[in-house]
């Protein structure tokens, strides 16, 4: 374990590479050759991500994605495709991002591409084309509620928020669908987790790292500080896990038992909260 | 919550392998216990298949077997008492108020809150087919330092973060997932949180695009050293 999570940069240094390996013998591939060797000697390793081990079995190991895991996976690309664009043009905005804090945005704009990168090239063929947004949520008109999304900071971080959580919630909405999709359901774990590693970041970011309430690294009950973003939480104060109210069985209160367990979205409604980004 | 709950005052190895004899087998009971729900899926975990689940033999040492999701939940209850010792420790030590801000104090009494909420819960959920009380190992902690604890910390978190993502795929049931899902995210945020602790404003927030997904017998290896009771998972 230790081993492994001590050497985070060569991990993010060898990922690209990889997948470009992969994506540029796609053809190859494709006409019987097998899985690329420098994959397959990370596998007997264990360095290399699961996402990628389930990329060579997902994408090279059938013939054809089941339909079902290429519809979530589309669904999923769709919202990667969103997040990168998004940061891509933020880090990219003259006097947006604050010269302390562009690590951070750097950092999940490198990690949203390379979701993107991963979805498209296990998808193939199937993958859906990029939508065109409109990150003022005005449906193309670039006048909605977040006109000012890349010339002010503070607009630009609260949509970050909202987009990755709600990204969190949309990975988990589909985990029951996956379950039969081992290595699939596993690679879209560790790409959730990490949506959430960077919603916690920015929520901290948002309130200047003091742990004040909002702006805490979790959600607590079904509360923001975001005009408009009701439904990126609705859902999230309950305290009613399996069927078991948790206030009962434990010390713990109420806020901070809401706060333990994140809670999913359906496709429909994630769905419906980035509609308006999209034109 | 108080700090006694830090001591997982471990509950005897034999007496739990004897009660699983003489139940017959938790299985059976569990499953009638099931029964007589009218949503079982959505009530208290049923021991599934014929595998008798976690044993517990005569010095305590624990078998989890992967291949049954009680297993699988008591591997996570396993990692939360972990977790829920640490913090309830951390923020019960006397140089706890010294050592960190006011700000850092709400932060890691709130991951207190959290880890103590989820193993409660697993606790809750597994009823009689729970695994004992861990007893915790932390003498290589020091805990009025604030660096060793939140290395610590870290560890704690992504070695959760990691286990969760691994395990995932033995479970078998629709609603188990979605509760380690509804878990997982919580522990990327505490991890990200710790992180951001000890090195602010840099990339070590999310290290990689992809976490990890670790196997259990990679994830037991690393919380070896801090369990006194010694943990093997088969069928994995």
């Amino acid at each position: 374990m230790s081993s492994q999570s001590n050497t985070p940069s060569a991990l993010s240094t060898i990922d690209p590479e990889v997948v470009s390996t992969l994506v540029s013998r796609r053809s190859a591939i494709a006409k019987g050759a097998s899985a690329s060797g420098l994959v397959m000697a990370g596998l007997r390793l264990g360095t290399v991500p699961t996402a990628l081990a389930a990329l060579s079995t997902a994408a090279f190991g059938q013939a054809r994605l089941p339909t079902t895991v290429s519809g979530v996976l589309n669904f999923a690309l769709k919202l990667e495709y969103l997040e990168s664009e998004f940061y891509n043009r933020g880090v990219a905005a003259p006097n947006l991002i604050p010269a302390a804090d562009r690590t951070i945005f750097l950092t999940i704009q490198a990690h949203e591409n390379a979701h993107v990168d991963y979805l498209r090239t296990t998808l193939g063929a199937s993958a859906r084309p990029k939508p065109t947004f409109d990150f003022t949520a005005g449906n193309g008109s670039g006048t909605g509620p977040f006109a000012d999304v890349f010339t002010n900071y503070a607009t630009f971080l609260a949509v970050s928020q909202a987009f990755e959580d709600t990204g969190v919630r949309a990975y988990k909405g589909q985990a029951a669908t996956l379950l039969p999709y081992k290595d699939v359901l596993q690679a879209a774990l560790t790409i959730h987790s990490v949506e959430a590693r960077h919603a916690a970041e920015v929520r901290r970011l948002r309130g200047n790292f003091m742990d004040n309430e909002p702006n805490q690294g979790w959600i607590t009950q079904a509360r923001t500080d975001i005009p408009g973003t009701g439904a990126v939480y609705a859902g999230e104060d309950t305290t009613v896990q399996l069927g078991i109210d948790v206030t009962t069985i434990t010390p713990v209160a109420a806020k901070e038992i809401s706060e333990a367990f994140d809670e999913p979205l359906t496709m429909a409604a994630v769905l419906a909260i980035v509609d308006p980004f999209i034109v | 919550m108080d700090a006694s709950s830090a001591g997982m005052p471990g509950q005897d190895g034999r007496t739990r392998r004897e009660f699983l004899r003489v139940a017959g087998l938790a299985g059976a009971a569990m499953a009638m216990a099931g029964c007589s729900g009218t949503a079982t899926e959505m009530t208290a975990p049923v021991r599934q298949g014929t595998p008798a689940g976690a044993v517990v033999g005569p010095n305590g040492e624990i078998t989890l077997d992967f291949s049954s999701d009680i297993d699988v939940l008591n591997y996570a209850y396993a990692l939360e008492q972990l977790e829920a010792a640490f913090y309830v420790t951390v923020v019960a030590n006397a140089a706890f108020g010294t050592i960190f801000t006011a700000s850092e104090q709400r932060l890691l009494r709130d991951i207190k809150d959290h880890e103590v909420a989820h193993r409660d819960f697993f606790g809750a959920a597994l009823g009689a087919a729970k695994i004992p009380n861990l007893t915790p190992n932390f003498t290589g902690v020091s805990f009025g330092d604030r660096t060793s604890v939140l290395q610590t910390a870290k560890t704690f978190e992504d070695l959760g973060v990691g286990a969760y993502n691994g395990a995932a795929r033995y479970l078998a049931s629709e609603a188990y997932l979605g509760v380690a899902g509804k878990i997982v995210s919580v522990e990327a945020r505490h991890a990200a949180a710790i992180r951001d602790l000890l090195a602010n404003r840099s990339a070590d927030f999310a290290p990689n695009a992809f976490d990890l997904g670790l196997t259990p017998t990679a994830v037991l290896s690393a919380a070896d050293p801090f369990i006194v009771e010694s943990i093997t998972a088969i069928n994995t």
